[in-house]
């Protein structure tokens, strides 16, 4: 595919522990399409933010360890690239914004060095004049208001929506082509994570910039992405257009997932999925959610299933709907 | 009427170096038995000081509470040690509400041992019954916190709070850090439990569609005040209050049908003020859109609109 | 691989190769103490022995880190000495640390009360003395000894446990799980001792394994003095003190004892490091 901006292949990360490794990542494969808006969604410890470090080359290397696969950036491995490279594909290829904007601010520096740190830093200039102009612009663009006085401030004095700004303006202080956002405004309250989000789309149009969206709710990934890949346990279970994944969820965990979610209709939420995550340091053989699932087969213990088509764009990795060259 | 819990014109204020936090303003509901209560709102709605309040770990600085017609405005401290089986509460990190260097047992023995509820022998016995509410494995007893996942220590600090056959059960939010398909399993849980034991509940949570499918009845409230209060099925089909209009349009939902439901969305524009400088008249009015010249000087008060269902709002001739 | 307890144990443990080496100083220096009878060569040297056709001899295969001046090994009497340095280590702690935890948990938890503040502002006082100074008043004082020295010590320790206790007391009091024991009615004895100290045994064991170090080393500025361990009784820091006057000639007789005070201060340092890794709540 000639417009392919990521592609990630059969990614395997383990984590070394006493006694053994944790087999966290177990082949993650996904795509991220020029300008394309994709959400990674998953629960805890289904291993996206694993996936994504790894993107970035910030995976720290011991605990963690590759084991297998490929990520292409614009067609170049990321994984063997050198330090000089990796450094130049944070500053203006990806850029990612975390979780909890209190955490990735430093406390004891005004907005403005940390702003002006990364602008100098992403583009190289040395003048004053021309960072502080682009610092301001670049407050501007995540629409706050009065940048002058956000630059002097610390980041205890703002709110957490205005932090979570300043984050998205530092990720993108340089253009860059993607942007991974974990988790953004999940910490926040509803109506600020929506302008969060908002902004987020925003600045994706206008800046022809891709964007993968992790988030635990389905309901984010359901207004704000346009194809959808679904996480559990370290690998990819289904890949859909949005629309499509949430009109026909095929794969027993995205169907569990969704009976999950309390609706506004007020009908009641399912039991839950019985049992647990499982235990990455022995991990279920086959297929990794085959001991929770309710449509398992003798198959499903025996080997993994690969991600099946079953129709445009849309796949899943189960053996209810495919068999692969041995089935 | 059988009230379990009568809260009136509560009222907080905390003097910090920046003026007077007026968290919790003229605060009114009543819990009966078998009944959840939901109270929702944003950050700095003062939901979670009430819910602190009614615990005793801050004292009102204005207003009543009453539990089964007694008066228990007090601090915890001075509270009679019978009372404090009657009430307990479940926080909303399940990291820290338990103590990482004590186990699963230990954890649960305590209330037991405090209120000298069973002896020597029965305590196995009973810490093993709490595991079987909450439907853990009895090896669980001798695990500690870091082996458990966040639902699994969740449902531990539950079966804590039940240990001592409270009446009345406080959740502050005790869902919100968890995933969705373990907050699936936590919910049920509850409300299997209070079936069986017609438990009340003050259930806090800013996620208003967990709120539908969990609450009776559902107060919204905002910078301290109750703005809108109604039954469950009322209070999301026919929101008269603004911000309660605007809250239910933002809710991210992942099917047409729930979309239909969902007020016509409004954009908030701004950031939620800060209880210190509070805006003058109705404390809502900067980002209301119906917002008129009563609003800004004059602060609305309850009005029952129809039966069960109270606003606070000029629109509604408060 | 079968993961037991131990192995986990040992794996958090042994993740800093350094801690390995403290471990391993540490249990040799107390090898050495314990079976000091044995393992010296010249046991007799370590009391009232004279010899001074053998004095001031260098080091040698004989005598490995040489005679001093009445012909006694040195290398016996630092074996011998090692034990009234590990004494005072643990005789101090074993007062210092349940006093001084004791007070600051106490300290902390009522914070902002009378308790608070008559502990800290106590605490206080005796942190502005300098200790050694404090240490030195105290000997003169009290007739010189080794005993009378680990009270002197003992008497200038406790404060920094306070203190350390202090800071994690208060903060810890907020947390939920203190909160909840309060709420269930649990009595202040429990919350302190079974709800807050628990949190705190992994500090304040990593300093006691330092302060190990530390403590023998002021123990031996005491008996440089001559405040300590009194002759013939063999003494790290007396036996620096004796060899001061004859440097840089006959340089073992000082050098040997003042290396072990270093190997031993050293040796507790990096173990109390792996002290610290090993109580760490990750999981391994």
């Amino acid at each position: 595919m000639p417009d392919v901006l990521l592609d990630v292949q059969d990614l395997v990360v383990h984590f070394q522990v006493y006694g053994g490794y944790l087999k966290v990542l177990d082949g993650v494969t996904l795509q991220v399409r020029h300008q394309e808006r994709v959400g990674l969604v998953g629960e805890t410890g289904c291993g996206k933010t694993t996936t994504m470090k790894t993107i970035m080359g910030i995976l720290p290397k011991p605990p963690g360890v590759v084991r297998g696969g490929r990520i292409l950036f614009k067609g170049r491995d990321v994984l063997s690239m050198r330090p000089q490279e990796l450094e130049h594909l944070r500053r203006s290829g990806i850029s990612m914004i975390f979780q909890d904007p209190t955490a990735a601010l430093n406390p004891v520096f005004t907005v403005g060095e940390q702003l002006e740190d990364a602008i100098r830093y992403a583009l190289g200039k040395r003048d004053h004049a021309s960072v502080r102009e682009v610092a301001l612009s670049a407050l501007q663009n995540v629409a706050l208001p009065d940048p002058p006085r956000i630059l002097e401030s610390y980041p205890v004095q703002l709110s957490g929506g205005m932090r979570q700004r300043v984050c998205i303006a530092l990720a993108l202080a340089c253009p860059k082509e993607l942007l991974i956002a974990d988790e953004p405004g999940t910490s926040l309250d509803v109506t600020i994570q929506d302008q969060i989000l908002r902004l987020i789309h925003r600045l994706a149009e206008e800046r022809k910039m891709a964007v993968i969206l992790i988030s635990h709710s389905l309901g984010v990934i359901r207004e704000w992405t346009e194809r959808v890949y679904v996480m559990y346990a370290g690998t990819i279970v289904e890949e859909a257009r949005t629309g499509e994944l949430f009109a026909r969820p095929l794969h027993p965990y995205t169907e569990a997932l969704m009976r999950c979610v309390p609706k506004l209709t007020g009908t009641g939420i399912a039991e839950g999925i019985p049992g647990r995550i499982p235990d990455y340091f022995d991990p279920p053989s086959g297929c990794r959610f085959h001991p929770r699932c309710p449509h398992r087969m003798d198959i499903c213990r025996q080997r993994k299933p690969q991600l099946f088509p079953v129709d445009r764009g849309h796949r899943v990795a189960c053996f209810l709907f495919g068999r692969d060259s041995h089935g | 009427m059988d009230e379990l819990l009568v809260v009136e014109g509560l009222r907080k204020f905390f003097a910090t170096s920046r003026g007077i936090v007026r968290a919790v303003q003229d605060v009114s509901f009543a819990i009966h038995p078998g009944e959840t209560f939901g109270l929702v709102g944003e950050s700095g709605s003062g939901k979670s000081t009430v819910a602190y309040m009614v615990m005793g770990m801050y004292r009102p600085t204005g207003g009543r509470i009453l539990f089964k017609g007694q008066d228990i405005t007090m601090p915890h401290a001075r509270r009679p040690l019978v009372l404090k089986k009657e009430l307990q509460i479940v926080f909303q990190d399940p990291g820290s509400s338990l103590n990482p260097r004590r186990s699963v047992r230990e954890i649960l023995e305590l209330p037991l041992r405090v209120h000298h509820l069973v002896d020597g022998r029965k305590l196995r016995e009973r810490v093993e019954e709490l595991l079987n509410i909450v439907e853990l494995p009895h090896d669980y007893a001798e695990k500690y916190p870091r082996a458990l996942g966040g639902g699994e220590k969740q449902m531990v600090a539950i079966a804590r709070a039940l240990a001592t056959e409270p009446s009345l059960l406080v959740l502050d939010e005790p869902t919100s850090a968890l995933d969705v398909s373990i907050q699936a399993k936590i919910i049920n849980t509850l409300v299997r439990i209070q079936k069986e034991r017609r438990l009340g509940y003050l259930f806090i949570t800013h996620d208003l569609s967990l709120m539908r499918n969990i609450a009776h009845r559902v107060a919204i409230m905002y910078l301290g005040r109750i703005m809108e209060l109604a039954p469950a099925q009322v209070f999301f089909e026919r929101p008269l209050h603004p911000y309660t209009q605007m809250l239910l349009s933002s809710i991210p939902v992942i099917s047409e049908e729930e979309e239909r439901l969902k007020p016509a969305k409004i954009v908030s524009t701004g950031e939620i003020p800060s209880p210190v400088n509070l805006p003058p008249g109705c404390v809502f009015h900067p980002r209301c859109r119906e917002a008129r010249e009563v609003c800004r000087r004059e602060e609305p008060g309850m009005r029952e609109v129809e039966v069960g269902h109270l606003v606070r709002c000029h629109l509604y001739g408060a | 691989m079968r993961r037991t307890r131990i192995g986990r144990w040992w794996y958090k443990f042994s993740r800093n190769p350094l801690s390995v080496v403290g471990l391993i100083i540490v249990v040799g220096v107390v090898f050495c103490a314990v079976f000091a009878p044995w393992v010296a060569p010249y046991p007799e040297h370590a009391g009232p022995y004279v010899n001074y056709r053998e004095a001031n001899q260098p080091p040698s295969l004989a005598h490995p880190f040489g005679t001093d001046i009445f012909g006694r090994d040195v290398l016996s009497r630092v074996f011998f000495a090692f034990r009234s340095s590990l004494l005072m280590g643990i005789v101090v702690l074993s007062i210092v640390v349940p006093v001084g935890v004791t007070l600051g948990l106490l300290a902390g938890y009522f914070k902002e009360s009378w308790i608070d503040i008559l502990i800290m502002r106590i605490t206080d006082i005796f942190l502005s003395v300098p200790p050694l100074i404090l240490a030195l008043a105290i000997t003169s004082v009290l007739k010189p000894n080794l005993t009378n020295a680990m009270i002197a010590v003992s008497v200038m320790w406790w404060p920094w446990y306070t203190r350390l206790v202090y800071g994690m007391a208060t903060s810890l009091r907020n947390e939920y799980f203190v909160q909840s024991a309060e709420l269930i009615g649990a009595s202040k004895f429990h919350i302190l001792f079974r709800e807050i100290l628990p949190n705190c045994v992994s500090t304040i064991l990593t300093k006691m394994t330092l302060d190990m170090g530390w403590v023998i080393l002021i123990g031996a500025a005491l008996s440089f003095v001559g405040l300590g361990e009194q002759p013939p009784k063999p003494a790290l820091g007396t036996m620096v003190a004796d060899g001061a006057k004859y440097l840089p000639e006959y340089w073992w007789i000082s050098v040997f004892p003042g290396l072990a005070i270093m190997l031993i201060v050293l040796g507790f340092n990096l173990l109390g490091d792996g002290i610290g890794d090993l109580f760490s709540l990750e999981e391994a």
